[in-house]
């Protein structure tokens, strides 16, 4: 049986569009898409497809308005121990250390404190942070402040991982450094991971499969098998297998980019078309009206 | 030895304009630029205070004044903080009741003395409640807004580990908005003490207000300034108590850089 099972789901939103007129936009139609019980799955797409919609509705924060969303069989309620979200983000509580950042899953699941910071020190010291314990998150960098979101939900032992592009705000040394750290964790005790991401090379290196997302409206267009072996290290990037798996998913995404960014235009395109052209020679008029100034400013001093 | 003297080079440069205003505050009377009998030099009212303190008139005063303040100041915090945290919690009522709020904090508390007077009577209770009105306004909005800026992310964070409603509110919304909420306290806290003031130079024969008025009034000049003084003092106390107050709530901002 899948861990998750979705089908049909639908869902659109209230947007108010260029001229502050309410109008309906779908986001997600259609949308199927079934996870393996301990596969890492990502799911790629372009911008605005809907994929974080998708993974907020499984970690009981959005709902769908039409079609199932299943857990181990189980419609996705508001409220479960079972999920842990990693966000792009970071969502750390700045007035609690980094330790009893780690510490929040277990306190609400009701834990002592003396349990508490037990297993918080121990997933600190598993992401390499154990010395920043007592700091508070604006004292640490981007790449640490992830280590720490992601210490937090291992702590405290969801069934399922949801990580909404949480590299993507990192620099690439950094992002690469996190991405071994995860499969690394990951490969430990196979938890089912949904990893949201637009990075195709993220994806393949990390997943057993990557859904490949249309433009908006989402729904998933074709799901690649990435059967390159484990464990996987940073040298699996130049192999020939990676390369042919990119190309494809390159492939396979070009269109649904085109897509994205032809209707992102037309949305744009009417202030663009009458921004544009005048701005040359409003930029004279304002030249203009400088130099004017700046000639009776040297006037009255001459 | 070099700490010591870094302090009192710190020191200097903060208090440098208070001591060149005592400076020529001492000055105009004693040269003739102001008519001493209507502004007594520091060196007199210093001396009044001495008088006064050795026979507690100066400390009966103060202390009614600040049992005042503190009873309206009490009642303001308890109130503003409830209503406030459960306002901005349910963002509906906020939009029903933001432009009563906007009007009643407008209307100033001096306006309303006489509305307080005819309805609570010239006792203790009316210049509670002139005290309560001036200073839950700051306190009460400013909860309303911390509690409705609280970012999102961690709402949604909490919820993504399954917090309880009770857990988001006492563990992610109490202390999100607690910055703000110290922010009215202590804006509410200045505005108490101006209508303290107010309210005790209005029919009332104890406290600082009356002190300053009545020696006004009996042309104690010394006296007068002594009161104003005393004020002031009460003032910066209660004002160090929150800031101390507030330190030990939000230790974890130390080091905090401007606009992170």
């Amino acid at each position: 049986m899948s861990k998750i099972q979705a089908s049909k789901i639908h869902r659109q939103f209230q947007v108010n569009n260029d001229f502050g007129k309410k109008t309906k936009l779908t986001v997600l139609d259609d949308f199927n898409l079934q996870v393996r019980e301990g596969e890492f799955l990502s799911i790629l797409g372009p911008s605005g497809c809907g994929k974080s919609t998708f993974l907020n509705m499984l970690a009981g924060l959005d709902k769908q308005d039409d079609g199932q969303l299943l857990i181990d069989g189980d419609p996705v309620g508001d409220r479960s121990f079972d999920r842990g979200m990693v966000f792009q983000g970071y969502a750390l509580f700045p007035w609690r250390t980094v330790l009893e950042n780690v510490e929040i899953g277990l306190q609400i699941r009701g834990l002592e404190k003396k349990e508490r910071e037990e297993i918080a020190k121990y997933y600190l010291t598993m992401v390499g942070l154990a010395a920043f314990a007592n700091r508070y998150p604006h004292q640490l960098s981007g790449g640490m402040k992830q280590r720490v979101a992601i210490a937090r939900v291992l702590a405290y032992q969801p069934d399922i991982m949801l990580m909404d592009e949480p590299f993507a705000a990192l620099d690439a040394q950094t992002r690469e450094t996190l991405q071994l750290e995860l499969i690394r964790i990951w490969e430990a005790d196979k938890k089912t991971i949904v990893f949201i991401t637009h990075s195709i090379d993220e994806a393949i290196l990390l997943s057993d499969r990557v859904a490949v997302m249309t433009a908006r409206p989402g729904k998933v267009k074709e799901i690649i098998d990435v059967s390159l072996p484990r464990p996987r290290s940073e040298e699996i990037r130049n192999s020939s297998e990676f390369t042919q798996i990119r190309q494809y998913a390159w492939s396979l995404i070009k269109d649904e980019v085109t897509k994205a960014q032809v209707y992102q235009e037309s949305v744009e395109q009417g202030q663009d078309t009458i921004m544009v052209q005048p701005i040359i020679s409003l930029q004279q008029k304002f030249k203009d009206m400088i130099q004017k100034r700046i000639g009776e400013h040297n006037e009255k001093i001459g | 030895m070099k700490k010591l003297a870094n302090f009192f080079t710190g020191s200097l440069e903060k208090t440098i304009g208070l001591i060149l205003f005592v400076g020529l505050w001492e000055l105009a009377p004693q040269t003739g630029w102001v008519n001493s009998t209507y502004l007594s030099p520091p060196s007199t009212v210093v001396s009044a205070l001495i008088v006064l303190l050795k026979s507690r008139a100066l400390l009966k005063h103060l202390l009614i004044s600040l049992q005042r303040a503190l009873v309206g100041m009490a009642v303001a915090v308890s109130f503003g903080m409830v209503f406030g945290l459960f306002i901005g919690y349910f963002k509906k009522i906020e939009g029903y009741l933001d432009a009563l709020f906007q009007s009643f904090r407008q209307m100033s508390a001096f306006a309303l003395f006489p509305v307080f007077i005819l309805l609570f009577g010239v006792g203790e209770l009316s210049k509670t409640i002139i005290i309560f009105w001036a200073s839950l306004w700051p306190i009460l909005l400013n909860t309303i807004n911390g509690v409705k800026n609280v970012d999102t992310l961690l709402i949604q964070s909490a919820k993504s580990m399954g917090a309880s409603q009770k857990f988001i509110f006492l563990r992610v919304i109490l202390p999100a908005a607690a910055p703000d909420i110290f922010t009215g306290i202590r804006l509410g806290a200045s505005y108490c003490v101006m209508s303290l003031v107010a309210a005790e130079m209005i029919g009332a024969t104890s406290g600082l207000g009356y002190l300053i008025l009545y020696s006004q009034e009996t042309f104690n000049i010394p006296d007068m300034y002594a009161g104003i003084v005393g004020l002031a003092i009460m003032g910066l106390g209660i004002n160090y108590a929150l800031k101390l107050i507030e330190k030990s709530f939000s230790s974890w901002k130390q080091g905090v850089a401007v606009g992170e």
